[in-house]
């Protein structure tokens, strides 16, 4: 089956083509099957490449296949590659098994939209892009992914194209993105001009060579390259499309601005983990970024009242802490943590979507709650969601968390540490939130409860239960063994490969790699303690506000109501953004093109042209046809030569 | 097929079919248009075989015709092909048959001299592409024009003649001066050698005194620049293509601005590779401005029409700035790039003409929400926007990038600000698609338009294949230009660069020069590229 790993993108590209071409005779019933089918073979061949994977020896886990050559122009050779290894397998499994569940929900959640064809089309492409980014052999195919994801969600955000709010959300998010990506061909190109090659599998192998620790040169690339990443995976400073993108359908949230496409920056971190740890300038910017965004986008999601924005803030926040293991050369640990967080964050948008479809649309939190008799499917599904993403034991949240917290306190300090901690207890908090005011409570909808079909109660079940469970493939405290870390060790740098390059972060990523938790498994032990007990207090908290006396946050709402109305505005960014950057920049082209070119630039033409014509009025006057006029300047001139001639002597 | 003219088939067939519409009753409108498609047709099925039967692996000029024609003062009939000039006449016979059949209802004054002139104007375009006689180039060169100012003008929207005027004498304007260049370069020549003659291949090796050449460069450079449009010789762009008809405006975006480039890459850099040198930077700070400047102009405007007559602007100016990193990226993404921007922009310009034949307006604000009932024309459209935005995989990726890389290998400020243009093009481009297809219709009472007919798909379909197809394998193309296009950087590098480098490491000692001896050194031995590289240059 690895050779034949190109099959496992080639499914939904399939899927695309049938529905395009075929689609729209065959109907409904096509459409969706087609469709579903693609991806559940996309995910079984995917499977079978793990199997295959793990019956070689770690250090073979490394197959390159080439299917033909893209670009070659003299020194520039790029191959159309892909790559199956331990980083790119495991992504394809999460991606595909993700994506596949969510198409199944979307047959119900969509099937009385009419745009019905055109959403699958979009969903199917999305998936061969993403199963593209996360295969490709060099940088320039994992480009392609990258901007094609761009493209789906783009699509997708702005799927309802005749509300302007959607699609102003996906040309945002498209622009955004391109303002990342900016950094990022530049970091590519530079790369190119290093190292005379785009293939991962000569530059990373060659990089600790050609570079000392620290060098210059590699931390322009691994910063540009970050760019590109605050971009996609909605990082300060370029955060601000990913709340707007929550005008897509929500199984699209769910797929796209959840589970899989926001991930793809820090999949591409760690894939480049061997310059990064050359970089301790560009690690302390991830691991600080991380930090921010995990931390303030977690405030946000404190007071917003729009479901599915909350869960927004909190796929920011997330993605933060994702990025703060990268930066603190725990590359296992947020690759973990990306791997859980794809299947609680889908879990939460997709019972967000059945909530949503259940009320007719409703998506305020104010005017839901005691929903947990009539949606017990849904209801049970967040339980567990929302204890995984609050980090409580033993679900698949706690571990990868844990270990991010952990791995972070042992590079950076207690003082970072802290101050993730706190982004806990506020995840926590947010997220009971949410599930006491949907869930607990009287009804605070008018309506009546639409039942949720099999086809999006199942997908919720099985997700659920991987959110669940997941977290025991990296539970080194209950097994003595951590199956993920394992596994991808070949692929990151901090390994026996990379010893040899000393210094600050690559120690950090030999420390951690070697750590496994058997190090210091009874401090471990006391910090994951320590951890579950801030997420309690979190719970408690909302609990206390949320259901035992609700006119607390009313009172707090009253005595802090600038703080409040900060978070509520999302600290006025967005508004900030528009005054500094684009109400600027639409006024100067406005300018440019009204002043310069149409007066200045076209007036200098157009006066060339004038002054021209204006000359030939002038001269126009000799030629005035009459006898008289010539006869007198005739008698003119040669009065004029005979003075001339005369006054020579 | 030896001995058989296939190029000057493919030039003089059009002519032909002009000739035979001439005999056509003017009223006989189906007859007119039927033989004006034939004879597109035909001429683009004949030029297939200059691209299967092609030698990539060869620099020299292919197909090649010579036969004395004013013998007295050496001018000779001397025509053909390379790897540089290929592409842009298949892109010349592709899409005149595109813009005939786009032309079928929406012309329908005066057809016959409407049809005459679109098969002159082919002839013309054509002939420049395969001249190898700076005389004969000289006269395709301005033949060329008559038809493109009668079909402004004639044909146009209400400021045709004002447009048409502009765009006449601003080019003959710069025609003049090179004119006066091709004069002075034949009678050095002949001081030279003792030898008059005007063909190309055996110009390019006349001495010529520094300061003169750079004299030289300039006034061809300037009557290219007119035509690119570079900034700030732009402002006829816009006017001729607002009033120009459909096929007017693709035959001017896609392959009249191109004769501008071409004319750079086979004129400027072979005859006067130390000025074209000497004049990189200043070009290149213009070219950047046109690259930026038009993206932002764009996004100003109203008129949808206007807006991807400014967008030509911001392209040919990543065109001409790969074209100056004299390196082979460079100058293979923007021969790409021209063929690109040619396909995008044409089919750019013949969807707006669909969407003019259906609401008589050009203004995004009498648009809007037309997804709904033209989910083809949407698809096929937003396909084209994508490649103009050269989303990877899509034929504008393929030459952006190669021209990006090529430009940061000799300056990294010039590529992070051409990248830029990768921004403002998705701002303007995706604001235009917006307004155009999303949202709801701005004119509420504004019947609903329909989807496209069959003869409107056909004509968009064939683009569409193009842009994945060089999206998808560039490989393609660029095997075909290898040769040609390490010919030219071999002059410039031996003529222009030797003289310029010593200077610029003795004088300045700019970041130029490491940058261009490099790529001198990396071009020569590939295999060394990596080992050639000095790690950490910052350091």
């Amino acid at each position: 089956m690895l050779d034949y790993v190109w099959l496992v993108p080639a499914f939904p590209l399939a899927g695309v083509l049938a529905n395009v071409f075929l689609g729209g005779r065959l109907g409904k019933k096509f459409v969706g099957l087609v469709s579903c089918a693609s991806v559940a073979l996309a995910f079984a061949s995917s499977v079978a490449v793990l199997v295959e994977m793990l019956a070689l020896e770690p250090g073979l886990r490394h197959v390159e296949r080439h299917v033909f050559t893209w670009f070659l122009s003299a020194d520039l050779k790029v191959d159309a590659a892909l790559l199956a290894d331990p980083l790119s397998v495991l992504m394809m499994v999460v991606v595909s098994g993700v994506a596949f569940l969510i198409h199944v929900y979307s047959v119900g959640y969509m099937a009385g939209d009419p745009g019905y064809r055109r959403y699958f089309i979009y969903l199917n492409l999305f998936t061969f892009s993403m199963l593209t980014l996360v295969s490709g052999a060099n940088f320039l195919v994992l480009y392609v992914g990258w901007e094609a994801v761009g493209l789906c969600s783009y699509l997708l955000i702005g799927f309802w194209y005749e509300k302007k709010a959607a699609a102003d959300a996906g040309r945002k998010a498209f622009i955004v993105n391109r303002i990342g990506d900016f950094g990022f061909v530049l970091g590519i190109i530079l790369i190119f001009r290093m190292f005379g090659t785009l293939d991962f599998g000569s530059v990373f192998p060659r990089a600790a060579e050609m570079f000392p620790m620290g060098s210059p040169t590699i931390t322009a690339i691994t910063l540009l390259l970050f760019l590109g990443a605050t971009g996609k995976s909605a990082q300060i400073p370029l955060y601000t499309w990913l709340p707007d993108a929550m005008e897509g359908p929500t199984p699209v949230s769910a797929l796209i601005h959840a589970a899989t496409m926001v991930t793809a920056g820090v999949y591409m971190v760690a894939r480049c983990s061997a310059l990064y740890v050359l970089a301790p300038v560009s690690m302390g910017v991830v691991a600080a970024v991380g930090l921010a965004t995990a931390v303030y986008a977690a405030s946000i999601g404190l007071v917003q009242n729009d479901f599915k924005r909350v869960l927004a803030y909190s796929t920011i926040s997330q993605l933060g802490y994702m990025f703060l293991a990268c930066g603190v050369g725990a590359f296992a640990a947020g690759v973990f943590h990306l791997m859980t967080h794809a299947f609680f964050k889908a879990l939460l948008f997709l019972v967000a979507g059945a909530v949503i479809h259940a009320l007719a649309g409703e998506q305020d939190i104010r005017r839901m709650g005691g929903l947990r008799r009539e949606l017990p499917v849904s209801f049970w599904s967040f339980v567990v969601a929302s204890l995984a993403i609050a980090g409580i034991f033993p679900f698949s949240g706690f571990f990868s968390k844990d270990e991010i917290l952990w791995d972070t306190l042992q590079a950076r300090g207690p003082l970072v540490w802290g101050v993730a901690a706190v982004g806990v207890l506020l995840t926590a908090f947010y997220m009971f939130r949410l599930l006491f005011l949907v869930f607990w409570g009287k009804p605070r909808h008018g309506g009546h409860v639409h039942r949720p079909p099999l086809s999006i109660d199942v997908p919720l079940a099985c997700l659920a239960v991987l959110s669940a469970v997941g977290g025991l493939v990296g539970a080194p405290m209950l097994f003595g063994r951590h199956f993920i870390k394992e596994f991808l060790a070949p692929v990151f740098a901090g390994g026996a490969g990379h010893a040899a390059s000393a210094g600050h972060a690559a120690a950090a990523a030999a420390h951690v790699s070697a750590g496994a938790g058997a190090a210091h498994p009874v401090s471990e032990l006391g910090m994951a303690l320590v951890s579950i007990s801030i997420a309690a207090v979190g719970i408690a908290l909302a609990h206390r506000f949320y259901v035992m006396s609700p006119d607390v946050p009313r009172r707090l709402k009253e005595k802090f109501a600038t703080a409040y109305s900060v978070l509520l505005n999302k600290y006025y960014v967005d508004e900030a953004y528009g005054a500094i950057f684009v109400r600027p920049l639409v006024a100067f082209a406005a300018g440019l093109w009204r002043y310069l070119d149409a007066l200045v630039i076209d007036g200098a033409v157009n006066g060339s042209a004038n002054t021209v014509a204006a000359g030939s009025r002038v001269l126009r006057r000799l030629q005035t046809g009459r006898l008289q006029d010539y006869a007198l300047s005739v008698a003119l001139g040669a009065v004029v030569v005979l003075l001339f001639w005369l006054t020579r002597w | 097929m030896n001995g058989f003219p296939l190029v000057s088939v493919v030039t003089f067939l059009p002519l032909a079919g002009a000739a035979v519409i001439a005999f056509v009753g003017s009223d006989r409108l189906r007859a007119i248009r039927s033989v004006a498609l034939v004879a597109a047709l035909a001429d683009f099925l004949l030029s297939v075989p200059l691209l299967t039967r092609f030698t990539g692996s060869s620099a020299g000029m292919q197909f090649v015709e010579k036969v004395p024609w004013v013998g007295a003062i050496g001018a000779s009939y001397h025509v053909g092909v390379d790897g540089i000039s290929l592409f842009l006449v298949l892109l010349t016979t592709f899409l005149t048959v595109l813009s005939v059949a786009a032309s079928w209802y929406s012309i329908a004054s005066r057809v016959k001299g409407f049809m005459m002139a679109m098969l002159l104007l082919e002839t013309g375009m054509i002939g420049v592409f395969v001249s190898l006689d700076l005389l004969l180039f000289y006269v395709f060169w301005e033949a060329m024009l008559i038809p493109m100012y009668l079909i402004i003008g004639m044909w146009g929207g209400p400021r045709r003649v004002y447009a048409a005027v502009k765009f006449i004498i601003y080019t003959l304007a710069g025609s003049l001066l090179m004119l006066v260049g091709i004069l002075v370069l034949y009678f050095m020549h002949h001081g030279a050698t003792g030898e008059y003659t005007f063909d190309l291949l055996r110009l390019y090796g006349t001495a010529i005194p520094r300061g003169v050449e750079l004299w030289l460069f300039l006034a061809f450079f300037i009557s290219f620049a007119i035509k690119v449009p570079m900034f700030p010789f732009h402002t006829w762009l816009p006017d001729a293509h607002v009033e120009a008809p459909t096929a007017g405006s693709v035959l001017l975006a896609g392959v009249l601005l191109k004769m501008g480039t071409y004319g750079v890459l086979r004129f400027c850099f072979p005859l006067f590779p130390a000025a074209s040198v000497a004049a990189a930077p200043v070009v290149s700070v213009l070219a950047v401005v046109g690259i930026i400047y038009g993206a932002l102009v764009a996004f100003a405007q109203k008129d949808v029409k206007r807006l991807v007559a400014y967008s030509s602007v911001s392209h040919l100016g990543l065109v001409m700035l790969g074209l100056f990193a004299f390196n082979a990226q460079g100058l293979e993404g923007g021969i790409l790039q021209m063929v690109n921007h040619g396909i995008s922009t044409g089919a750019l310009f013949l969807i707006v003409g669909m969407l003019y034949e259906r609401r008589h307006s050009r203004m995004m604000e009498d648009f809007g929400g037309l997804w709904k009932t033209m989910p083809v024309f949407a698809g096929l459209f937003m396909v084209v926007t994508l490649s103009s935005i050269a989303l990877p995989g899509l034929n504008g990726f393929a030459g952006e990038f190669l021209v990006l890389v090529g430009v940061f290998l000799k300056s990294v400020p010039f590529a992070a600000f051409a990248a830029l243009g990768m921004i403002l093009s998705a701002v303007y481009m995706l604001w235009m698609f917006q307004q155009v297809m999303f949202v709801e219709p701005r004119k509420r009472d504004a019947p609903a338009l329909a989807d496209v007919t069959a003869r409107e798909k056909w004509i968009l379909i064939p683009i569409v294949i193009l842009v994945f197809w060089i999206g998808i394998w560039p490989g393609f193309f660029l095997s075909r230009m290898h040769a040609s296009v390490d010919a030219v950087l071999a002059r410039v590098w031996s003529a222009g660069l030797a003289g310029e480098v010593a200077r610029d490491a003795g004088g300045r000692g700019g970041a130029a020069a490491p940058d261009v001896l490099q790529a001198v050194s990396t071009e020569a031995a590939p295999d060394s590229a990596s080992a050639g590289m000095t790690p950490d240059v910052g350091e």
